[in-house]
């Protein structure tokens, strides 16, 4: 378990596991064996490398505007891998693609979602998430609702809800946090602050020294955790999904990250980005570093690095030709799924746009 | 069709009883959380006070705080939770504690609440019923009695009720819980203890999407919902006493799913129509009502459709609100006026 953090600290140290060169922090027991970590990585060469072949294609004009995970991979794949998929929920913002993955979503319906077919709003009815959420911080109450929900069906179920520094200004995140911690709600709130949102940077979004300083006023801890450690993040992830599941009640984790592309496609941050700052984050690779620790756990090499890299480039592949192997939306999908049972003015203005009988 | 196109008014017992609306909300919900465990009731207020206007009262003590749980003063937390425990597989029947507020839930009722269903697929439907109170006439604060209605039928995916009397209050009640889509039940401020009726003790629906014809007449039609209709009734009875006039009254009940049918044959009986709301008029709800009216009752029109509503100004403060809610004689005034035109 962790301290409550302190408002009028100074800025608290995040918590980490595994410098940036790969080797664990001296009295640190790593939170996953070789086996779950190269399992994690795998996740995270997933996302890497779906990031870089649809930014390609986003290019070319062969995929939608979308934000990629680069460099926050650890942050996301070190939190989702804490909940056990068959009982807990993700209730995602945009960026946290492997988390849905593991939840269980076909990769393919996210991709297509980013190519504008309602098709890939599909979710399967064994899959524990709720849909991307656009609107940002409309998903933190939703999840706390979703972790009530949970709770009052006895289900042993607990909620990880992921949003970053910017929705953090929003009411929605004050209401929300204010909701979980009167009903001790099995939730555990992943902020990833990844120092901008769109273009305003981190100080501009608030004078506070820390966002996880925010949590005790609400009634529940809050900790600050490297960000781009994948056992700093699974290991606090774990307690706090353990915390939540034992009627223990919400934490709020900040992950301190870096968003290392764009905010998303139709960005361009050459308009404001600190280069410096920006150039100060590449040692700190997530990915790199968990490689670096396998490497000298003597489970990482060349080899191995060339196999699951043809792994998973492999599962894009084939999950972009299961994409477009599924038939371009119809007009008639505009009507679908809005209500269970039409008002007749609908149903009228369904025949009156696609003829009658659709 | 409509939401409960396989239901009828059907009455499971005759055994009824004198109600007013607010009684018949509350005995509506009583009834939904014995039948069904999945029913929950929450907001500011509903627990241990039983509401602001005792809509929930002795609810709390019924069936516990699990199911009939306090919030805290955050209306967008109370309507975004709502979304999730609707994933959870739960039944939420929030109350926002005068529509007044509900600007500030309105981005999880527009934009959430209303398209979940679409965005999920059909994955997560939102089988919510937001119960609202709305209106004016009661001198309520600054801020509480707006009847911003129509800014609620504007967000697809949502069901918008508005009944006008008890018996309708626990019916439609009744049928908004049980509906898979969600459901804005507003509730008529000055209605909740002045208006009462004969209501069944037992269960029953009254679907939604079907109107009312609450008095027949001749020569004029009053379109009119929710608190409004009480308002055309008491004009109606003044054109007939004083002014020979027959007014035929119709209660829309509710606005989405909207009784197009029902609309269309009340002003085709007269040829003559007035829609009457307590909101401002440019873009209030009856601006759709007159243009459903006029492109599918055109040749039945022999004037204008007159519209009686508020003027386009904020809501006033107490003392000058009876200036600004639409009163009988303006109900009176704008019949005239049709009857007068050619």
């Amino acid at each position: 378990m962790f301290a409550h953090f302190i408002p009028d600290a100074d800025a608290a140290t995040p918590l980490r596991h595994l410098a940036p060169d790969g080797s664990l922090l001296p009295g640190v027991i790593a939170s996953l064996d070789d086996d779950e970590m190269l399992e994690a990585l795998r996740w995270m060469m997933l996302t890497r490398t779906f990031d870089t072949k649809a930014m390609s294609l986003q290019r070319q004009g062969r995929f939608g505007t979308f934000s990629q995970v680069t460099g926050q991979e650890a942050a996301v794949v070190g939190s989702a891998t804490a909940l056990d998929p068959t009982i807990d929920w993700v209730v995602p913002q945009y960026r946290e693609l492997p988390a849905l993955l593991r939840q269980g979503l076909p990769l393919h319906h996210f991709m297509l979602y980013f190519m504008g077919n309602p098709a890939g709003g599909e979710i399967p009815s064994d899959v524990n998430v709720l849909p991307i959420q656009i609107s940002l911080a409309a998903q933190i109450p939703q999840a706390v609702g979703l972790a009530w929900g949970l709770q009052l069906r006895q289900t042993g179920g607990v909620v990880i809800v992921y949003f970053g520094d910017g929705a953090s200004s929003e009411g929605d995140f004050h209401e929300a946090c204010n909701l979980a911690g009167v009903l001790r709600a099995p939730v555990v709130f992943v902020l990833s602050n990844n120092g901008w949102a769109i273009s305003t940077p981190r100080h501009k979004q608030s004078a506070a020294t820390n966002l996880a300083a925010r949590a005790p006023g609400y009634g529940f801890p809050g900790v600050v955790v490297d960000g781009n450690d994948l056992l700093a993040m699974h290991a606090t992830t774990a307690a706090a999904v353990a915390r939540a599941r034992a009627g223990d009640g919400p934490t709020l984790i900040e992950a301190m990250t870096y968003r290392m592309g764009p905010h998303n496609t139709a960005d361009d941050p050459s308009r404001y980005l600190d280069v410096d700052e920006h150039a100060s984050w590449l040692p700190l690779d997530p990915i790199e570093r968990v490689q670096r620790h396998l490497a000298i756990r003597g489970r990482w090499d060349d080899t191995a690095r060339d196999a699951m890299q043809a792994d998973v480039t492999r599962q894009v592949d084939e999950a972009l030709a299961l994409a477009r192997s599924v038939p371009p939306p119809h007009a008639g999908q505009i009507f679908d799924h809005v209500y269970v049972d039409p008002p007749l003015t609908l149903t009228a203005q369904r025949a009156a746009r696609l003829g009658a009988g659709a | 069709m409509s939401a409960t196109t396989t239901t009828t008014t059907t009455t499971t017992t005759t055994t009824t009883t004198t109600m007013t609306m607010v009684e018949a909300i509350r005995d509506a919900l009583t009834l939904e959380m014995e039948r069904d465990e999945r029913v929950i009731v929450f907001g500011e207020d509903v627990g241990v006070l039983g509401g602001v206007f005792r809509a929930t009262d002795g609810l709390q003590q019924r069936f516990g705080e699990r199911r009939v749980f306090d919030t805290p003063l955050a209306e967008g937390a109370i309507i975004g939770a709502s979304v999730g425990l609707a994933a959870a597989g739960l039944i939420p029947v929030p109350e926002l504690q005068f529509l007044g507020f509900g600007h500030q839930a309105f981005h999880q009722i527009g934009q959430q609440v209303a398209r979940f269903r679409f965005r999920s697929q059909g994955r997560h439907g939102m089988p919510i019923t937001i119960r609202s109170p709305f209106g004016g006439g009661v001198r309520t604060p600054e801020l509480h009695s707006d009847a911003f209605e129509a800014l609620y039928t504007h967000c697809p995916g949502l069901k918008v009720v508005m009944p006008a009397n008890a018996y309708d209050a626990k019916g439609m009640l009744l049928a908004s819980i049980r509906d898979p889509d969600p459901v804005l039940f507003l509730e008529p401020l000055r209605g909740y203890r002045l208006v009462s009726g004969e209501v069944p003790t037992g269960d029953y629906e009254v679907p939604l999407g079907r109107s009312t014809v609450v008095r027949e007449g001749d020569h004029v039609t009053l379109i009119a919902y929710s608190a409004a209709v009480q308002l055309c009734t008491r004009a109606a009875d003044v054109l007939a006493e004083q002014h020979g006039v027959s007014a035929h009254v119709l209660d829309l009940r509710s606005l989405v799913p909207l009784d197009v049918e029902g609309l269309i044959a009340a002003v085709e009986h007269t040829g003559r129509a007035v829609v009457v709301h307590e909101a401002p008029r440019t873009s209030g709800f009856g601006a759709e009502l007159v243009a459903t009216i006029q492109r599918e009752a055109f040749y039945s029109l022999e004037a204008p459709v007159e519209r009686v509503t508020a003027a386009d100004t904020p809501y006033p403060l107490g003392a000058i609100e009876d200036f600004y809610v639409p009163q009988v004689d303006d109900v009176v005034r704008g019949v005239l006026a049709t009857l007068e035109r050619s």
